[in-house]
């Protein structure tokens, strides 16, 4: 079947992408529409006395200057926490709860503190300089590594200390006898240093009141309309759900940082139904830098505990993970999936983990890409890599030897999850022959000669995706064409492409007559949307069972039209038939049939459509071996990435044209964690130092070789279609995979570990100290 | 203040206060909403459109800039049915994911193919150094161009 499943199809989307008609929030105008400014602190932790907003409101073209107080006056909800998962969590969680308009006291650079809306952009920035606030200075702390530290700043007055939540999980009991018993233990201090997602697309949000229906509607650059509008409705505005319409166009990429809303969706929406007009809010990318959800920020004391035979025996890790001044909505899920996924693909009999979740004087972390399982991966890469050293072992050997073998699945490890299938050391072994590891030493050889320095690094691993239940609806129309309302949302991946192969392979239907619907609430009854790689596996499954429920009424149908009982017709790649006979009838003229005006019975109902709800339990556990090579120029200090090989296991492949996209681009920005991203405030100061794309460097074309990606699918045994989450992968393997192969390179020359990321000048400081 | 220019083969004028970028005059002015405020400040390429032949980041220039200049955007690249071959084979090789940094990296892509109608890898990547994209890990990007460059190499061969 030319558009089935794991058919190379390319994209339904990209017409309009190619030809620059995609229309992204900001690309929007509503009549009457304003513009509105954010004013924000500049300073990380202070106190405000005085808010005067006097002359910004006399400002030309400005409408309205709203504060912290009017926020409160008009009893608008404060943004909260809700992703603490009860079964890790130890003590009192402190959320703090915030508004979008802070009154009193400011936590970071960049809180909210006053949104002006003029009739332009440039008039209501004018007026924001106008407004003039008397701060009294705190000391504040930003780096999770001085929140260790005695005598830190404590972020909010008036607690012990900066913790937010603690995760704990595992068995340190158990951990603490493998100690006493160990023959080797490989201590170390791995830091995940802290990053930001910087979708191409800022963020952007208009708000438009329509008083005649009493009915708010915000056009929002997020991946979840459906949960948005619950949480906008019900916490934030008090309104009926059906009041507030979320829709969410092309979003220009997402990856997590989109996931949930900001205060910015909050304050667009309150004036426009304050003002009686649109107003529109965008994003800046200096805003960007300093407002988007940050993500990674962890640092780990660990303790790998290894017998005499080179097993893993236990693994201790006590961690701070960073989460901000404000705890995102979301901010609750990286540290959980990093505390949940420290077994990764070994089979390690007594784990213990705490995860404390530490306030700093920083902007929220919140999901990123991989969201906690490249820590996890990390860690557990890293220490498997200073351990071969240590015990003086080969890195793949010693990986063998401890991972969990494709016939214990399915496998229940000592943290709480149970994995269904996995086929690890085949895929590390496919791997290593692919980057041609035996044969490293030779090309060393070679660099050396010309002066470079060639490092080899690999990282086996595994992640949870597709959480939550998902719904999703197909129906027939009377001319028998085929729409999907997915509660899913598409920012990038191509679901209106690979939707249309599943049901044109389950219903027989063409291609071409398939259309999605995404990303409106007014359109979409209910859907969890795009985040965690769910879409494949909880949207694709959903879309299985509603398929079914169609080809079940309609075999009423065809029964009726082809004069058989029910239970006598067939169903098979879109045509109805009865069974032993030469009758027959195709799905789409079934469906035509649907809608017949008169004479038609009333048990067959009116139209032939099905709605699938899957619940995938726990999820699914993708994973993958990568290998990466560089060579380091220690003129320098400039790492080349000269290879980079990757086999995964996303379970069954839809469209492998599209799952290579996902897996390069999640790739890259695990590249770029390891190389160049890092995110810097000024300690002493609190301000961001590294806002802008000439401070924050991401990868660019020249930077990258072309990667060796290769699948190795192990259909997972937790859904009907055996697909397992691809989104992340490359992401979660990436980091750990290019950081083993930079230490390995520096620690033929004695440098002994480096910290992500391992830019130009660290690289080439590490050298001279070396030497 | 009055412009006058030409975008896509047709004459237009406006009248917008000095301060206005030529990335803000398409948009806001024209409609033209292929070219994307990535950055604002020339660092990512979104913005990026053809000026005379050069791409350039439209978010540098100031519509004053560009008074009696021809403006060439993606909007007039090829219109839906009759594809550039940049735009054909960044479909058939799923190039583009959200889609975001799309216009302004064809834009760029199609520069240098007018100036270099055979470049190898390396200068593929160089042209497109400027253009910031998050999603893709540029692999089918580079590729695409390539593939387009050859494709329109036999197209010449052929005329
Ligand atoms: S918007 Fe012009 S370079 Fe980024
Ligand atoms: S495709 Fe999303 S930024 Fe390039």
């Amino acid at each position: 079947m030319k558009f089935g499943i794991g058919q190379p199809v390319t994209r339904k989307e990209d017409p309009k992408f190619l030809t620059g008609r995609g229309r992204y929030v900001d690309d929007i105008e509503l009549p009457n529409m304003t513009h509105g400014y954010v004013l924000r602190s500049i300073h990380a932790n202070a106190i405000i006395n005085s808010i005067d907003v006097n002359s910004a409101k006399n400002s030309p073209g400005v409408i309205s200057v709203l504060t912290g107080e009017d926020y409160a006056a008009d009893e608008i909800g404060s943004i909260t926490c809700d992703s603490i998962n009860p079964m890790l969590s130890k003590g009192e969680p402190q959320l703090r709860p915030h508004p979008a308009l802070i009154k009193d006291a400011v936590k970071c650079v960049g809180a909210p503190v006053a949104f002006v809306v003029a009739e332009t952009l440039v008039q209501a920035k004018d007026a924001a300089e106008l407004i003039q606030i008397d701060y009294e200075i705190l000391p504040s702390v930003t780096s999770v590594l001085s929140v260790r530290e005695k005598d830190t700043p404590i972020v909010w007055e008036g607690t012990e200390n900066n913790i937010s939540f603690t995760f704990g999980i595992g068995n340190e009991g158990d951990v603490a006898e493998a100690m006493k018993n160990a023959r080797h233990i490989t201590k170390a201090t791995i830091v995940n240093n802290r990053i930001t997602t910087n979708s191409m697309e800022p963020r952007s949000s208009i708000g438009a009141y329509n008083k005649g229906e009493d009915k708010l509607t915000l056009y929002s650059s997020n991946q979840s309309p459906n949960r948005v509008r619950s949480e906008l409705a019900h916490t934030i505005l008090h309104i009926p759900e059906n009041k507030l319409q979320v829709i969410s166009p092309d979003v220009g990429g997402g990856f997590g940082m989109k996931g949930g809303f900001y205060g910015e969706d909050v304050l667009v929406l309150w004036a426009s139904r304050k003002l009686g007009r649109p107003v529109k809010w965008t994003s800046e990318r200096l805003e960007s830098f300093v407002t988007d959800s940050h993500a990674r920020d962890v640092v780990a004391d660990c303790e790998m505990v290894f017998d005499a035979d080179g097993k893993v025996t236990g693994l201790r890790v006590s961690a701070d993970y960073s989460v901000g001044a404000y705890v995102a909505p979301s901010g609750g899920i990286s540290p959980m999936f990093f505390t949940l996924l420290l077994s990764g693909v070994y089979a390690i009999p007594a784990i213990s983990v705490v995860t404390r979740c530490q306030f700093t004087n920083t902007i929220s972390t919140a999901p990123y890409r991989g969201a906690g399982r490249p820590e996890a991966a990390f860690v557990l890469e890293r220490l498997m890599d200073m351990a071969a050293q240590e015990l003086g072992t080969d890195p793949v050997e010693l990986r063998r030897k401890n991972m969990i073998k494709s016939d214990q699945m399915p496998y229940q490890t000592a943290l709480m999850h149970a994995y269904d299938s996995g086929e690890f050391e085949q895929i590390m072994d496919e791997a290593v022959e692919k980057s041609e590891w035996h044969s490293f030493q030779s090309r060393r050889e070679k660099s050396k000669i010309g002066g470079k320095i060639r490092g080899i690094g690999l990282a086996s691993y595994l992640e949870g995706a597709a959480p939550f239940n998902e719904r999703m609806e197909i129906r027939f129309d009377p001319g028998g064409d085929v729409t999907i309302v997915a509660g899913t949302h598409s920012h990038g991946q191509g679901h209106e492409t690979v939707y249309s192969q599943m049901v044109s392979e389950f219903l027989g239907v063409p291609f071409e007559s398939i259309r999605l619907i995404q990303g409106d609430t007014d359109k979409v009854a209910m859907g969890r949307g795009t985040v965690g790689s769910r879409s494949m596996t909880v949207g694709g499954s959903a879309l299985h069972l509603a398929a079914e429920e169609i080809i079940e009424k309609g075999k009423k149908i065809a029964g009726h039209l082809l004069e058989a009982g029910e239970t006598d017709i067939e169903f098979d790649s879109g045509v109805f038939s009865v069974a032993g006979t030469d009758k027959q009838i195709n799905i789409v003229e079934v469906a035509k049939s649907s809608y017949t005006l008169v004479m038609w019975p009333p048990h067959l109902g009116m139209g032939l459509e099905g709605i699938g709800t899957f619940n995938p339990g726990m999820g699914n556990f993708p994973n993958g071996c990568q290998i990466a090579e560089v060579e380091i120029d220690p003129e320098t200090g400039k790492v080349e990435l000269v290879n980079l090989v990757i086999v995964g296991d996303v379970g069954t492949v839809i469209n492998p044209l599209l799952l290579e996209g996902q897996i390069h681009g999640g790739i890259t920005q695990g590249v770029g964690q390891a190389t160049l991203e890092n995110i810097v405030y000024e300690g002493k100061s609190g301000q961001l130092l590294s806002a802008s794309f000439q401070d924050y460097t991401m990868p660019r074309a020249d930077d990258l070789p072309l990667y060796d990606v290769s699948s190795h699918p192990v259909p997972t045994t937790t859904n009907p279609l055996g697909v397992k989450g691809a989104g992340e992968t490359g992401t979660v393997g990436a980091p750990a995979a290019v950081l083993n192969a930079i230490v390995n390179a520096l620690s033929s020359v004695g440098v002994k570990d480096i910290e992500m990321p391992a830019t130009s000048e660290k690289v080439w400081q590490a050298l001279q100290n070396a030497a | 203040m009055d412009v006058k220019l030409t975008i896509n083969g047709e004459e237009k004028s406006a009248s917008v206060p000095p301060e206005t970028t030529l990335l803000r005059l398409l948009r806001e002015e024209f409609n033209l909403t292929g070219a994307k405020i990535g950055c604002d400040v020339g660092d990512c390429g979104a913005c990026t459109v053809i000026v005379d032949g050069i791409a350039t980041n439209s978010c540098l220039m100031l519509a004053g800039q560009v008074q009696g200049r021809s403006i060439e955007t993606i909007e007039g690249l090829a219109n839906m049915d009759d594809y550039h071959p940049l735009q054909k084979n960044f479909e058939d090789l799923g190039s583009l994911q959200c889609g975001f940094c799309g216009p302004g990296i064809i834009l760029s892509a199609k520069q240098l193919l007018d100036d270099n109608p055979d470049p190898n890898k390396e200068e593929i990547q160089d042209a497109l150094a400027g253009n910031l994209c998050r999603c893709t890990g540029y692999t089918k990007i580079v590729e695409a161009v390539a593939d387009a460059a050859r494709e329109m190499r036999g197209n010449r061969e052929a005329a």
